[in-house]
C-alpha cells in the first residue's frame, strides 16, 4: 500500500471515530431537558463519583499541597524570597493542581468503572434487554452518568483546593517554622475569585469528558470480557489525555491576555 | 391464515462488514402461533430477533408487526411497536445492579404503569407464575443459578402482558430437568398472556415441545418450515442431519479462524 493511503486511511477512520464520539455526545446531553427523568440513578451516580472519590482526591490533594510548599521553599530560599511559598501554593492548588491531579485520579477511578459497567451491559446484552423493557438506554445509562459527572468534579475540586491548602500550610509552619497566622494570611492576601473560578469550569469540563469517555467506549464495546478490558483501557487513556488537552486549551482562553 | 400475520419477514438481509448473516429470510408467524426456528450456531438466529426489535437494522427487506413496516420507523414510533414485545434473552440478560423484584417488574415501572410497592406485589406475582417464591424476589441476579436467572428473565419478560414473546435459546447451557421445566414455563405462560411467540434454538426436544411450527435458519436463508408434527419426514437432508445431530450430511461445520 501507498503511505499516501495509509495516511488517508488513518485519517478518515479518526474522522469517522470523531464524528460517532460527537453525535453519541449530543445524544447523551438532549436528553438532559427530554423526560422522562431518573432521579434515583443520578443521585446514586452523583454519590458513586462524588462521595466515593473524596478519599482519593483528599490524599492526592494533600501531598500535591505538601510537596508543593517543599519545593518552592528550596526553590525561593535562594532568593530569600520565603514569604512567597504561600502564594505558590494557593495559586498553583487552585488554578491548575487541584482540578488536574483530582481530574487524572478520578479519571483512573470513575471513567474505568463507568466503562466496564456499561460495557459488561453491552456485552451481556442488558442494553439490549433496557430497549426491549421500554427504556431508551442512552437516557438511562449515560445521561445521569454525564449530569454526575459534570456536577460533582467542580465539588471535588473545591474539596481538593481546601486540603491541597491545608497540605502546604502543614509543610510551612510544622517544618518549615512559618508563623502560622502570617502563612494563612499570605494565602488569603493572595486567594482570588477568578482563580478559583477558572479551576471550577475547568472541574466541570474534566467531570465530563472523563464520564462521557468511560459511558462511550463502555457503550460501544464488544466481544466479551476482553472487549470490556479494552474499553475501560480506551476510557481511562483518552479521557486523561483529553483533560490534559483541554487543560491547556482552558488557561489559554482564561489567562492569556 | 386470512388474518394479517403478527409478524412478517420478507427477503430481510443483514450482514456485518463481508460477512453475510441473513441473506433473505421471508417468515409469516400468525396471531397466537408459537414458531420455533432451528438452525446451527452462529447462523443469525439473534441477529433475526433483534432485527425485528430493531436493535440491529437489516439492510434491505422488510418487517411488519401488525401489518405496519417497522424498518425505517422513528424512534417514538419504535418505542410504541416495542411495547407489544416481550423478551427472554440468551444469557438471561438480567439488570444485576437491581434486586429481581426490580429486574421483573422494571417494565411496568419504566412504562408507569404502577408505583414500586404494586411493582414489588406484581413482581411476587409474576414469579410465582414461574414457579418461584416470595423470598427470591428481594435477591440479587448474581445470586441465582443459571437455571433461576432464566426463569427471572421469563417472568420479567412476561410482566407487561405482551402480545409477542420472543425466546432466545431459553434452554441453552441448563440441564435436562430444568430445560423441560422451562419448556413447560414457556408453554404455560404463552398460553396463559395469550402471546404469539417466536423462538430460537438448536435443542429438538425443546422445540418439540413448544412449537405448533418449525422453520430451520441455514445460510441466511429459511431452508424448510412446517408443523412440528412433519419434521420427521420434512424430506430435507438438512433438517434430518440437524435433528438426529450428525456430524455428515449436507451441513459442514464451517471452521473459522
Ligand atoms: N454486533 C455484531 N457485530 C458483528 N458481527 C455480529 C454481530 N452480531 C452477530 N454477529 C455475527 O453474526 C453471526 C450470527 O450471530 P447470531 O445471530 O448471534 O448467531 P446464533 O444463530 O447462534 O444466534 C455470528 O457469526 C456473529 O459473529
Ligand atoms: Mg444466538
Amino acid at each position: 500500500m501507498n503511505p499516501l493511503q495509509a495516511i488517508g486511511r488513518v485519517f478518515l477512520k479518526f474522522l469517522g471515530t470523531t464524528g460517532r464520539l460527537i453525535s453519541f455526545m449530543a445524544l447523551g446531553l438532549s436528553h438532559i431537558v427530554r423526560p422522562p427523568y431518573y432521579p434515583r440513578i443520578i443521585l446514586r451516580q452523583m454519590i458513586d463519583i462524588g462521595y466515593y472519590s473524596l478519599p482519593v482526591v483528599g490524599l492526592t490533594a494533600v501531598f500535591a499541597g505538601m510537596v508543593l510548599a517543599l519545593q518552592s521553599y528550596t526553590g525561593f530560599s535562594r532568593f530569600s524570597a520565603e514569604g512567597a511559598i504561600a502564594n505558590v501554593v494557593v495559586l498553583s492548588i487552585t488554578r491548575e493542581l487541584g482540578p488536574v491531579l483530582a481530574g487524572l485520579m478520578v479519571a483512573g477511578r470513575i471513567g474505568a468503572s463507568l466503562a466496564a459497567e456499561i460495557g459488561t451491559m453491552r456485552v451481556t446484552e442488558q442494553i439490549d434487554a433496557l430497549t426491549t423493557l421500554s427504556t431508551n438506554p442512552m437516557k438511562y445509562l449515560v445521561t445521569p452518568r454525564l449530569i454526575a459527572g459534570i456536577t460533582m468534579f467542580p465539588l471535588l475540586v473545591l474539596v481538593a483546593d481546601v486540603i491541597g491548602v491545608f497540605g502546604g500550610y502543614l509543610v510551612a509552619v510544622y517544618k518549615l517554622g512559618f508563623n502560622p497566622a502570617n502563612y494563612l494570611q499570605n494565602t488569603w492576601d493572595f486567594l482570588t475569585a477568578e482563580d478559583v473560578n477558572s479551576g471550577l469550569v475547568k472541574a466541570a469540563v474534566f467531570g465530563f469528558i472523563v464520564s462521557l469517555m468511560g459511558c462511550y467506549h463502555g457503550y460501544n464495546s464488544k466481544g466479551g470480557a476482553q472487549g470490556v478490558g479494552t474499553a475501560t483501557t480506551n476510557a481511562v487513556v483518552s479521557a486523561s489525555i483529553l483533560i490534559l488537552c483541554s487543560d491547556y486549551i482552558l488557561t489559554e482562553i482564561f489567562f492569556a491576555k | 391464515m386470512a388474518d394479517t400475520p403478527k409478524i412478517q419477514l420478507r427477503d430481510v438481509a443483514k450482514s456485518f462488514g463481508r460477512k453475510v448473516v441473513l441473506n433473505g429470510i421471508d417468515l409469516d408467524v400468525g396471531v397466537g402461533e408459537s414458531v420455533v426456528i432451528i438452525g446451527g450456531s452462529g447462523t443469525g438466529k439473534s441477529v433475526m430477533l433483534k432485527s425485528i426489535l430493531g436493535l440491529m437494522t437489516p439492510e434491505r427487506g422488510s418487517i411488519k408487526v401488525d401489518g405496519e413496516e417497522v424498518i425505517g420507523m422513528s424512534t417514538s414510533e419504535r418505542e410504541r411497536v416495542n411495547h407489544k414485545f416481550g423478551m427472554l434473552f440468551q444469557g438471561a440478560a438480567l439488570f444485576d445492579s437491581l434486586p429481581v423484584w426490580e429486574n421483573v417488574s422494571f417494565g411496568l415501572l419504566a412504562e408507569k404503569r404502577c408505583d414500586r410497592k404494586q411493582a414489588h406485589e406484581i413482581a411476587v406475582q409474576k414469579l410465582a407464575q414461574v414457579g418461584m417464591n416470595a423470598d427470591v424476589a428481594d435477591l440479587m441476579p448474581a445470586e441465582l443459578s443459571g437455571g433461576m436467572q432464566k426463569r427471572v428473565g421469563l417472568a420479567r419478560a412476561i410482566a407487561a402482558d405482551p402480545e409477542i414473546i420472543f425466546f432466545d435459546e431459553p434452554t441453552t447451557g441448563l440441564d435436562p430437568i430444568m430445560a423441560d421445566v422451562i419448556n413447560d414455563l414457556i408453554v404455560k405462560v404463552t398460553r396463559e398472556v395469550g402471546a404469539t411467540a417466536l423462538s430460537i434454538t438448536h435443542d429438538m426436544a425443546s422445540a418439540r415441545k413448544i412449537a405448533n411450527r418449525v422453520a430451520m435458519l441455514f445460510e441466511g436463508k429459511i431452508i424448510w418450515q412446517g408443523p412440528v408434527e412433519d419434521i420427521d419426514h420434512s424430506g430435507n437432508a438438512h433438517v434430518d442431519q440437524f435433528i438426529h445431530g450428525k456430524a455428515d450430511g449436507p451441513i459442514q461445520m464451517a471452521v473459522r479462524a
